[in-house]
Formats: C-alpha cells, structure tokens, sequence
C-alpha cells in the first residue's frame, strides 16, 4: 500500500539496503520572531510531522507595551495617539472607535461635515490595510511585484493623511466631538482625482494575482472557514464575509453616517484564502465608491459648516481666543486638565478594515478613563490558528497568517 | 430598539431567574449582572436560547475595584449576528475566588481568559491551557491590577560586559508623575466664613 517501506529489487540483482525500523520524532520549529511571513513579532512554535503541521503554540506579547494600563494615566485627549499605535495599517479606525466611545458616554452628537470627513478617512484606512494585507500576503506565497505597486498608493493614500493631519502615520486626527482640523478645499479635488484613478490600480494588480496560477495554488482551498467556526471563534470582518456570511457592522449597526452611503458588501463562497483576497479586493473598489460619495456630499451644501461641535469636549476658534478670555481659559483647561466624561460604561465597536474593532470604557467620571478595554480583531483571529492550521502544510502557515490579517500592534497592545 | 433590548431584558431575567441578579438597558446597551457561579450555564443559555442566540464572544474582561468588597468585575460581551444584538454579561468577583472557564462553551475565550489571568491575576476553573499571555516570560505580578504601579518592578537591558540581557529594579531619573486634576473647588460643600446667612 501506498506509504509502506518497499522493498525493490533491481535489474542487476541488486536490492534495497534493510535498515532497521526508524522511529521518527515530530520536530519542533520556531516560527519567527523574526520571519517576514510572520507580519511582526510573532513567535509561534509549531510541531511538524513532515511538513505537516500537527500543532501550532502562538506567544505573543512581544510588542505589548501596556496601552490599557498607560490609558488608565492619561487624559481622554491624551489616549487618542495611543490608537493609532495598535493597528498601525489602519491608525484612523481606530481612534474612530475610541471617540464613539466617549461621545456615546457624553451624549455628544457630531456635526454633519466631520461626520462625512470620518468616513472618507475610515474608507481610506480601509484601502490601506487592505493594500498591505493583500499584496504582502502575495509575497508569502512568491510574488514579489504585487507589494511594490501596491505601497505606490499607499504612499499616495498617507500623503493625504499628511495633508489633513500633518501626520504620515500617526494622525491623531478624529477627536472626541469631530475631527481636528477642516480639510482644505483642494485635498477633496486630489482625493478624488485620486479615487477616480485607483480601480485602474487595482485592475493591474488583480491582473497579477487572481488567475495567477502560482497564487491560485497557494492560497484556494486553504484554511476554509465554516460558519460553525466563525461562530466558535469570534471571527469578524473579513473572515466572515469571505465564508459567505454578509455580516458588517456598517450595515448592520450602522454608525457615523455609513446608512446614507451607497455600498454593497462582497462576501465569499467557499471560505478560503482565496476568496478572502477576492473579498479584499471587492471591498476596495467599495472604499473607492464611498470616497467618492464622500468628496461629492462633503462639496454640498449640506456638508459644510463646522467639524467640531463645540463645547466641553473640543476646543474653541482660534479666532474666539484671541478676543475672549472664557475660550482662552477653556483652551487652557481642555489641553491640561482634560474634559470629565459622566460615570458610566459602554462599548462602542466599529468595522475596522480587519474585523470588530472594539472599545470598552469604564469611566468614573474623572477625566481619565477608569479601564479602558480595546477589542481588537486580530487577537481573536490568531488564537484560532492552532484549530484552523491543524493538517495544513508548513508552507500554508504563511499564507494563513497573511489571510487572517493580523497586525501586533493591535493583538499585543 | 430599546423596546426589543427591554423585552430581551425581561426575557432573560424570566428564563434564567438562578442566575440572573439583574437586567437593565443603559445608554441602549444591555447589561445583565449575573452571579459568577452560575456564569457555565447561563452563557450556555444565551448561546442556545432562540430569542437570545448570541452566538459571537466579543470580549471578555475584568474590572479591578480594590475598595470593593468582591474586588473584580468580570464583563463578557456577547453579539448574534443572527439577532443583531449585543449583551454585556457582569459578575462580581471576590479576590481569592476562581471564575468558571467557558472555553467549553466559547472556544474563543481561551485567549482572553489567558489574559486576565496574566493582568488581573484570576484563576478560571476549568481552562485548559491557563499560562500567562501577553507579559514577558517569566513576568511577575499583575500589571492591570490599580495597585501596580504604571512603571513596573524590572526594567531589562542589554550589558555589554556580560554579553546578555540583564533584569534589574526600575530606576527612574525623574520621579513618575500623576497629577491630580481633581479641583478641591468644584462642588464643593463646605460653607465659606460670612456665607452663613446667605443658606
């Protein structure tokens, strides 16, 4: 039978060399911290029978910095920056559930304009991480071109990070109450100039990957997800969608002002690797629409006005400062002291471009949060790997690791 | 949907009378406190039941009330995709008491029991695999904990002499600073000299 030591025997007469029965122990790798298909600091120990993998031991943490005990120290304005640091592919969503949070908790409602601006920078994060995702998972299983095109717009997309916030990477740009600044008239007509432009983009790359044979090989029928183990394990975003479930937050619970927007919700079929990347890949040219809804409703007359509603929580114009001492005194106040967020819990959850992002605030009605507990996608996805990565090749890992989507700085905090 | 969260409410609270110490919708989000014993089969109860469904685990954390007498809380958060809704799920918790695992009934919980062991220092009965997670290996205390301080015991760095990295007592070169915002003046109650005629 297939598998059984053979015993040949050759045409000169020769025969196979008997060696004695050979007991072959399962061996153990270290996967990482170190290894670019790793996707950051994650050490994972793996039991391989072959190249099969028997057993998979994620350790994690080596990028915890403590956020949730540096949070309970901090001002609710000085946590912002903290968010963009965990998933830092996508800074802004994050910090957009932050201020859901509080203002759910203040009882703030956030005027129109800054509504709309969240929303074009949310679907710009989302673009972003899903250009990384997509393109550094195809360099795990061989292709290298996909992640050069793909940084490109990248590049393009932090450049209007750039311009609205000042930041690259760190935008600490939503606030409890609105958005920092307003953005200028010009960087609406370049953003859309640029949404115009990117389908093309995403074409060549899809032209790359999705009939590639290589990629096809690598990435269909690998880690299928059943509904029974989505459930089983937390999964959200992506991982639910590429299974053929249409679960997303912004349609179902909507928030902000996504229930005004006109977007469809791609959702897989088989539940693979394979139809994940297809599922990325229809959420960008979605992202793409939206922006472009956004840049037009932001234009309107309806979309102008303030981005800030001013009050407690936000600081007052500039212009106000210069002439009166109760907004110099209330800048003052607000930039040491902080705002009091009212006794209280709640738990405020976004679609983050890689699943639920969550945040649960305590407040005891200081102007520190009391516990603050980030929820973070990506941690529930890689404490499934053991169960979904049980049988797979060791090569399969990677792609794995790459469809699941996991950033550490969100999984260690 | 306050009215469909109130209904799950009472729902709940009829179903499950055992457990259930109570049920009430705060800000449009449903919190059931429950006592922790009893935590196994109530979860079981919202994973099943029909009208619950709550199929998702969220979230799953503690709370560290040091002036409290049950000095943890103990938050689950549950979601149904199949419902669209959400459940906060609480228990108090005693210090030195152990808090039934429900990695059998959500798998995901693993991890995130593993975590508030590693930062709060609860035991949960019944979890299979219950190391610590996120801190270093090795790690003492509970960092989450109110009484550990936000700069730690140790602090590590690489010695040149020994050729390794050394663990050694936090020295700081500033002492750390917590500023107390809170004013002495705001709501205030006492009665200022000459006041006394006015109240």
């Amino acid at each position: 039978m297939d598998g059984d030591i053979r015993h040949n025997s050759y045409d000169d007469g020769s025969e196979d060399m008997l060696a004695g029965e050979q007991s072959i122990r399962n061996f153990n790798i270290n996967f990482g911290p170190q290894h670019p298909a790793a996707h950051g600091v994650l050490r994972m120990v793996l039991e391989l029978d072959g190249e099969i993998v028997e057993r998979a031991d994620p350790h994690i943490g080596l990028l915890h910095r403590g956020t949730e005990k540096l949070m309970e120290s901090r001002t609710y304005l000085q946590n912002t920056p903290y968010f963009d640091r965990l998933d830092y592919v996508a800074p802004m969503n994050q910090e957009h559930a932050w201020c859901l949070a509080i203002e759910k908790l203040t009882g703030t409602a956030v005027p129109r304009r800054a509504s709309l601006i969240r929303v074009l920078f949310s679907e710009i994060g989302r673009i972003l991480n899903h250009l990384l995702n997509v393109t550094t998972q195809a360099m795990d299983v061989g292709a290298l071109t996909p992640p050069l095109w793909g940084f490109e717009e990248r590049e393009k997309l932090m450049i209007f990070y750039e311009r609205a916030c000042g930041a690259r990477l760190h935008a600490n740009y939503f606030r409890p109450g609105g958005v920092h600044q307003d953005l200028p008239p010009d960087l609406i007509d370049d953003i859309e100039i640029w949404a115009k432009a990117f389908p093309q983009v995403l074409d060549d790359i899809e032209g790359l990957l999705t009939e590639n044979r290589i990629f096809k090989q690598r990435n269909a029928d690998i880690c299928i997800i059943t509904e029974a183990e989505i459930e089983k394990w937390g999964y959200s975003g992506v991982m639910v969608r590429g299974s053929g479930l249409a679960w997303d937050l912004r349609r179902a619970q909507p928030y902000e002002c996504y229930d005004e927007f006109d977007f469809k919700i791609a959702i897989g079929k088989n539940g693979d690797c394979y139809d994940r990347y297809l599922v990325r890949m229809a959420e960008m040219r979605e992202s793409t629409n939206i922006i472009l809804q956004a840049c037009a409703k932001l234009r309107a007359p309806d979309g102008q006005g303030d981005i800030l509603s001013r009050g407690k929580l936000a600081p007052p114009k500039r212009a106000e400062m210069k002439t009166s001492m109760e907004a110099l005194i209330h800048h003052f106040k607000l930039y040491t002291e902080g705002f009091k967020v009212p006794a209280g819990e709640v738990y405020a959850a976004v679609e983050a471009p890689k699943g639920e992002f969550g945040v649960y605030l305590v407040a005891d009605g200081t102007n520190k949060p009391y516990r603050a507990k980030i929820r973070a996608p990506g941690y529930a996805h890689l404490q499934s790997i053991d169960a979904v990565a049980k049988g797979h090749q060791l090569a399969d890992v990677s792609a794995i690791i790459g469809t699941m989507d996991v950033v550490f700085g969100e999984i260690d905090r | 949907m306050s009215e469909k969260l109130q209904d799950l409410a009472a729902h709940v609270a009829q179903k499950r009378p055992a457990e259930v110490i109570s049920a009430e919708v705060v800000q449009g989000e449903l919190t059931v406190i429950v006592r922790p014993e009893g935590i196994v089969g109530f979860v079981q109860f919202l994973r099943d039941d029909a009208a619950c469904r709550f199929t998702t685990l969220v979230d799953l954390t503690a709370v560290d009330w040091p002036e409290r007498a049950e000095r943890f809380e103990m938050v689950w958060h549950f979601l149904s995709m199949w419902k669209n809704q959400r459940i906060r799920v609480k228990a108090a918790l005693p210090e030195d008491v152990m808090c039934p695992s429900i990695v059998d009934v959500y798998p995901a919980a693993n991890w995130f029991e593993r975590e508030v062991f590693d930062m709060f220092g609860i035991l949960f009965s019944g979890h299979p695999d219950l190391r610590r997670l996120l801190t270093d290996y090795g790690f003492r205390g509970h960092p989450l904990r109110k009484d550990f301080p936000t700069t730690g015991y140790l602090e590590l760095r690489y010695d040149e002499v020994q050729k390794r990295v050394v663990y050694e007592p936090v020295k700081l070169a500033q002492e750390y600073r917590q500023f107390d915002f809170l004013s002495p003046w705001e709501g205030a109650q006492s009665v200022l000299p000459g006041d006394e005629k006015r109240s």
